[in-house]
């Protein structure tokens, strides 16, 4: 199901793969980091294999024994809530010769049984059956031959991280001012869980375009024209659009956080929901606010955020919260699984509202994402075309950057050319 | 395109077969409906389709790894009632659907076409689907079974509920659900 036979990729350049000229207000990205082999490889290794990346979330596997498989940075692992309560990760591949040992996307169990020669290990790992212990003579040491847990797991707040570099710094430290964005998705949320139903799909696209879509608002108005106008007939009054700031976070992180026309659920009432809820989203509003204070509630509910988390995490606080993550398939390639995040206890009809928007406007069935696939996909494909040699990310350079500019973009681009040049 | 009959049921094009009440409605009417359906979804003539859904009706699919998913409470992919269906007609009816214009070429394909005892004046139906999709140099197929609940409207049946279950384990290789199955 290729696209493309054999493209013609861009050779990397001379020079470096990513150029910066502050005092010309010029940022350019070569377009070879988006079709290039050997830089998908070099990706794999330098980005995928140092840096923390989402799992999932804690509410995903709330009892002991519950679990859920699914590869990520492109090697096979699983995450499981061990015997004490701690959430545990693996690499799924028996000790033994190979084979995966879970093999469900999710469930719970006490052991996982390798079917090939039947090994069995318990969720902390440890092998706990071998048939035919007695053919095994005295130097194996069985004990060391349980599941490998990857190098290091951590989470915060509830999300997961893994990182296949043991020598990474900690999960908190990396993820740098991102934390105070996080902190507001998940202080407004409090007990908040991932709600049933997956979206999982695909893009015949390099992923860090989907890096860049995520956290792009210049495309909005463009590339959504019929999702507002949906809006629009559901009686949402769009004449303030979107104002707002796009920030670097450190560590390759960016947020945009704008105001926007739509409602949230947490906690800004729009007519669209409904006189029913009105008071119910006044009482959430005032309930953040003698919590948190009047500014940072009025930020919670009030503005959206899109932020990534880097390299392929991007949390959107918007109408509804996205938990989205991608990985590389190939330079031209990515499967992208999005959850929804929701606040556990929440009235029926705002969590109506709240699913009505995840899919009219997030998912892969609504009224904008197939667009945003589309626009990747022809941009994947527009770089076959072998005319243009460079990307340009200049907007806003010559300003106080803006939702719609791009300095958020080149914080991704910047953190990344700094791994990938090896020196991270 | 002009008003959507959903708004206007009286004016809606006859199309499917006719049938004098629920009790009388064979497998022959509703396999002829179905294929109706289908033709009109091929053709792109979303205008006519809408006309063959009530104004209370629902169009439902489920996310692939819950296929009971229930759209009130769970992640569904697509849960339309008539206004947003309207809607989505709109979209795909205008140029600026980015991801269906030009629109991908399409076939849907119905068969295994069961029906079950009536309930009250609703007519259950299941049936197993194939929707090819081509678009560019890409081909891609969506699989799964269809749940109709049809009722009799003025002597033509009506669709009042259709949900189409994903037989796919994810969209990876459809990319997304950007046509009507
Ligand atoms: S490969 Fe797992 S028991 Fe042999
Ligand atoms: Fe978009």
């Amino acid at each position: 199901m290729t696209i493309i036979n054999d493209p013609v990729v861009t050779a990397p350049p001379a020079g470096p793969l990513v150029e910066e000229d502050r005092a010309a207000h010029r940022f350019r990205v070569h377009r070879s980091t988006m079709t290039s082999r050997e830089i998908y490889a070099m990706e794999l290794e330098k980005v995928f294999g140092c840096s923390w990346l989402y799992v999932g979330h804690e509410s995903e596997i709330r009892n002991k024994g519950d679990f859920v498989r699914r590869p990520v940075g492109n090697r096979q692992i699983f995450m499981v809530r061990g015997r004490s309560g701690q959430v545990n990760v693996f690499h799924n591949s028996c000790t033994h010769r190979g084979a995966m040992v879970c093999r469900q996307d999710r469930g719970t169990s006490k052991v996982f049984s390798c079917f090939y020669h039947a090994w069995s290990f318990n969720t902390d790992g440890e092998l706990v059956g071998v048939p035919g212990r007695d053919a095994y003579g005295d130097g194996l040491d069985f004990s060391k031959l349980g599941l490998r847990p990857v190098a290091r797991v951590e989470s915060y707040r509830g999300f997961v991280f893994l990182s296949y570099d043991p020598d990474i710094i900690g999960l908190e430290e990396y993820l740098a001012d991102a934390k105070e964005y996080l902190d507001l998705v998940i202080d407004a949320t409090e007990d908040a869980e991932i709600i049933s139903g997956t979206n999982e799909y695909a893009i015949n696209a390099n992923w860090k375009l989907l890096a860049e879509n995520s956290i792009d608002g210049y495309h909005a108005v463009s590339t959504h024209d019929t999702y507002f106008k949906y809006l629009g007939a559901l009686g949402t009054d769009l004449k303030g659009g979107v104002t707002g700031t796009a920030k670097a976070l450190g560590n390759g992180h960016a947020v945009l956080e704008y105001a926007a026309p739509w409602g949230r659920p947490v906690a800004k009432w729009e007519p669209l929901f409904g006189e029913a809820s009105r008071e119910e989203i006044g009482r959430l509003r005032a309930d953040l606010v003698e919590k948190h204070g009047d500014e940072r509630a009025s930020r919670m509910a009030d503005t959206n955020r899109n932020l990534l988390i880097y390299p392929n995490l991007v949390i959107n606080d918007i109408m509804a919260i996205t938990v989205r993550t991608f990985m590389p398939q190939s330079p031209d390639r990515m499967e992208v699984t999005a959850w929804e995040l929701a606040p556990r206890e929440e009235l029926p009809q705002l969590r109506q509202r709240r699913l009505d928007s995840f899919l009219t406007f997030l998912g892969p069935g609504g009224f904008a994402t197939p667009d945003d696939i589309e626009a990747l996909e022809s941009c994947q494909q527009g770089f076959h075309s072998l005319g243009p040699e460079y990307n340009d990310i200049s907007r806003g350079m010559a300003r106080e950057p803006q939702a719609n500019d791009e300095e958020q973009m080149r914080a991704f681009w910047r953190r990344w050319h700094h791994q990938m040049m090896g020196d991270a | 395109m002009n008003t959507p009959a959903v708004d206007s049921p009286t004016q809606a094009p006859a199309v499917g077969p006719r049938v004098a009440d629920l009790a009388s409605v064979t497998r022959g009417d509703v396999e002829e409906f179905l294929y109706t359906e289908a033709e009109l979804l091929d053709d792109w003539d979303l205008d006519t389709w809408l006309t063959m859904y009530t104004d209370d009706c629902r169009y439902v699919i489920p996310c692939n790894d819950t296929p009971e998913g229930d759209p009130a409470r769970d992640l569904v992919l697509i849960d339309d009632d008539a206004l947003r269906l309207r809607c989505r007609v709109e979209r795909l009816n205008s140029r600026r659907a980015h991801r269906e214009y030009p629109h991908s070429a399409t076939s849907h394909q119905v068969t295994n076409v069961r029906v079950r005892p009536a309930e009250g004046d609703e007519l259950p139906v299941v049936a197993e689907f194939v929707v090819w999709r081509f678009r560019g140099e890409r081909s891609t197929a969506y699989s799964g079974r269809y749940h109709y609940r049809l009722r009799a409207v003025d002597g033509l049946l009506k669709i009042a509920s259709k949900r189409c279950t994903l037989r796919m384990g994810s969209l990876r290789q459809v990319s997304d659900v950007a046509i009507v199955l």
